[in-house]
């Protein structure tokens, strides 16, 4: 069990909550989460998971990866069902004083920015205390790799390929923290695997809030973004150090960028080490990989400017 | 009382610990009389006000899990948006109470009773109960509680009650006293609750090696809950003297002629037997209060002796031989020794009344088909505006 601030992997709690075995992708970035998640959260923990990847891969019967107790309902609802478990928690923790645990919900991207958003947005709105988790691998990779809500400006999914007329998805990606912070939550930060201590402070962080936190995961996925397992967290890295995943949180009213990044290295070098960004590369997608280089520059100004103000 | 307000006293008197609400006509009132209850008070519950009634029923699947008392209702649109959610609700053997005010399906858009969301929840493992009065909905819903968390059951129940005939129909409503619905329904005992102590996976992915032996048992264990319906039904009847069973049968015996119906059509029809009675004439009357388990016995017990049967639907299957309850009771009696002559009819859609005038039409047909000896292949309709 653990509270409060780490300054280096040795500090992370040994204990596991969740067992190998599983069927996850190798060098899927989701296991990561899971297990800072149960280590960093501190007392009894409920997992409540929408229907996705770690869904299917961890609970295969008759086994199960899950040294808590984990509810799946579906894909859309987890957060509605966390309700549940929140509410009933407190109403039988008054009248027979069960301790009351604290409720993780886990969803992939398909789950959160897009099926299950209005369950999200429902549970944030009434402000149960539950932490929000999602792990994002920035498309349907359960399924086989089509586009979400989630799915960066100019990747290749299956559902929108990097074609000779439309070279890959052509929207932006929802801001999820902002999405947050506009229903009034108190706590809401991005979080990366290549990025650990980072990761585990907030996660211990939003723990020690009563009420709604979300947590924006980024998880690699090597399977989805055509890419060699062994370099998920070099991928990852590249994705803070480009500053096309900026590591910050919000808290109370003020923004923070917990790993600044002075000096960006090229968004090239991130996208040509995955399968799903090479075709940006080509001369003919020339004004695509510009747009995105400005959408990047200007997101990241933006929270600067933000956590300058807001201090 | 009116049926919604019946229904919510006996969800305040179950002492319910958790309420997910979302508004939809006609049960409406169901869930503003239970917030009234909670802000004032009166039932020491979290009433989780949620965004659709997908999450209703979602939020609910997660309080029982815990271990909570939960309740929730719904109609048309809302069932037909919460039943992937029904399913789950069943096969993970949550224990919730749902009241329906049955409604029509769009569309077009229609706020009156049709059971179409009824008949929409009939294959997902839900048992479903019919009031047809607002005395038995009130009832109805106090034993759905007790049925639903006996440990030989765990299964979740829809109390239905026709959308505005008993939903907003004030009647008169004997209550029981709040310590006498103590001793009917004890606090819930949850059997494997949601517990950090004892940690369990639950909607694990089931493939092709475990899936069919996990919805054979469920499948069992849901027939296994006929006996203890019965039994809760008659220890309720002891305990106020109200006395309920799965099928209710009125002037059946020696009756040639049976008409059945679900909801409050079975009190029309009774009132027409009455009347006809009265002329010399006999029609039985035969309604389910228990709708799901099917009460395949009892049908066949009320309707053996019968040389005609007429079974109303207030529904439609596009493309089915016959309507859903139709359906549902010529599966029954096809196997039976002896087989009345079937034919159904269509009536009531949307909320288009059912006068005993339309009993006697009924009557009059099924006299008909005694006199041919045979009952036409597809549904009449009743009700139909002329021309």
């Amino acid at each position: 069990m653990s509270t409060g601030v780490i300054r280096s992997l040795k500090e992370i709690p040994k204990e596991e909550f969740f067992a190998p075995g599983h069927r996850l992708c190798a060098g899927c970035g989701a296991t990561q989460v899971i297990r800072f998640a149960l280590k960093a959260v501190p007392g009894p923990k409920v997992v409540v998971n929408a229907t996705g990847c770690v869904e299917v891969s961890t609970t295969v019967f008759p086994y199960t990866s899950w040294g808590v107790p984990w509810v799946h309902v579906a894909f859309e609802n987890a957060p509605a069902v966390a309700s549940g478990i929140e509410a009933a928690f407190k109403v039988l923790e008054r009248k027979q004083g069960v301790r009351r645990p604290k409720i993780i919900v886990l969803a992939g991207d398909g789950g959160t920015f897009d099926i299950g958003f209005q369950a999200l947005s429902g549970a944030l709105e009434r402000g149960h205390d539950f932490m929000f988790i999602c792990y994002d691998n920035e498309a349907y990779m359960n399924t086989g790799i089509q586009r979400s809500g989630a799915t960066p400006k100019g990747a290749h999914t299956t559902t929108s390929p990097a074609g000779r007329v439309i070279p890959g998805k052509l929207e932006r990606k929802k801001n999820l923290v902002e999405i947050a912070i506009a229903h009034g939550v108190r706590y809401a930060a991005t979080m990366n695997p290549a990025y650990p201590v980072d990761m585990y402070n907030k996660i211990a962080k939003a723990a020690s809030f009563q009420g709604p936190t979300v947590l924006h995961y980024y998880s690699p996925c090597p399977t989805g973004w055509y890419f060699d397992p062994s370099r998920s967290i070099e991928v990852a890295r590249l994705a803070v150090q480009t500053r096309i995943w900026p590591l910050y949180e919000y808290e109370d009213g003020r923004y923070r960028i917990t790993v600044p990044v002075k000096e960006p290295k090229p968004i090239e070098d991130y996208f040509k080490l995955q399968g799903r960004f090479r075709h940006l590369l080509e001369p003919e997608n020339r004004w695509l990989l510009e747009e995105i280089k400005r959408e990047v520059e200007e997101n990241w100004n933006r929270l600067v400017k933000l956590s300058q103000i807001s201090q | 009382m009116n049926g919604d307000r019946a229904v919510a006293y006996a969800v305040k008197q179950a002492k319910v610990d958790v309420i997910s609400a979302y508004p939809i006509t006609p049960q409406t009132i169901i869930v503003e009389s239970l917030a009234e209850y909670v802000n004032n008070g009166e039932l020491d519950a979290a009433y989780i006000p949620v965004e659709s009634e997908h999450s209703a029923l979602s939020a609910a699947v997660g309080a029982s899990l815990a271990g909570a008392r939960v309740f929730t209702a719904t109609s048309s649109q809302g069932l037909a948006f919460m039943w992937e959610i029904l399913w789950i609700a069943a096969g993970l053997r949550t224990t919730i109470v749902m009241a329906m005010g049955n409604r029509a399906l769009s569309p077009n858009i229609n706020i009156h009773c049709s059971h179409d969301d009824a008949y929409a929840a009939r294959d997902t493992g839900w048992m479903q109960f019919f009031a047809e009065n607002v005395q038995e909905a009130y009832d109805l819903t106090l034993m759905a509680f007790r049925i639903s968390e006996d440990h030989r059951v765990l299964f979740p129940s829809i109390v239905n009650l026709d959308g505005f005939i008993l939903t907003h129909a004030a009647e008169g409503l004997r209550v029981l006293e709040d310590r006498d619905v103590d001793e009917f329904l004890p606090p819930k005992k949850p059997v494997n609750a949601i517990d950090p102590e004892r940690p369990m996976t639950y909607g694990a992915l089931d493939l092709i090696d475990w899936y069919m032996e996990h919805r054979k048992f469920q499948f069992e264990a849901f027939e296994s809950t006929r006996p203890v319906i019965k039994e809760v039904f008659e220890e309720y009847g002891e305990f106020t003297g109200r006395s309920y069973s799965p099928v209710k049968t009125f002037n059946t015996e020696g009756a040639e002629v049976v008409l059945v119906a679900l909801g409050s059509s079975a009190g029309t029809l009774r009132h027409a037997s009455r009347e006809l009675a009265a002329e010399g004439k006999k029609l039985g009357v035969v309604s389910l209060t228990q709708y799901r388990p099917f009460p395949v016995d009892e049908i066949r017990r009320a309707l053996s002796e019968a040389s005609v049967v007429g079974v109303l639907d207030r529904s439609l299957s596009f493309g089915s031989p016959a309507p859903q309850l139709f359906a549902d009771i010529a599966s029954a009696l096809y196997s039976a020794k002896r087989r009345p002559l079937l034919f159904s009819a269509v009536y009531g859609l949307g909320g288009r009344d059912f006068t005993p005038q339309h009993a006697r039409e009924l009557f009059s047909f099924a006299q008909e088909v005694l006199r041919k000896g045979e009952a036409p292949q597809r549904s009449i309709w009743i009700g139909l505006r002329e021309g």
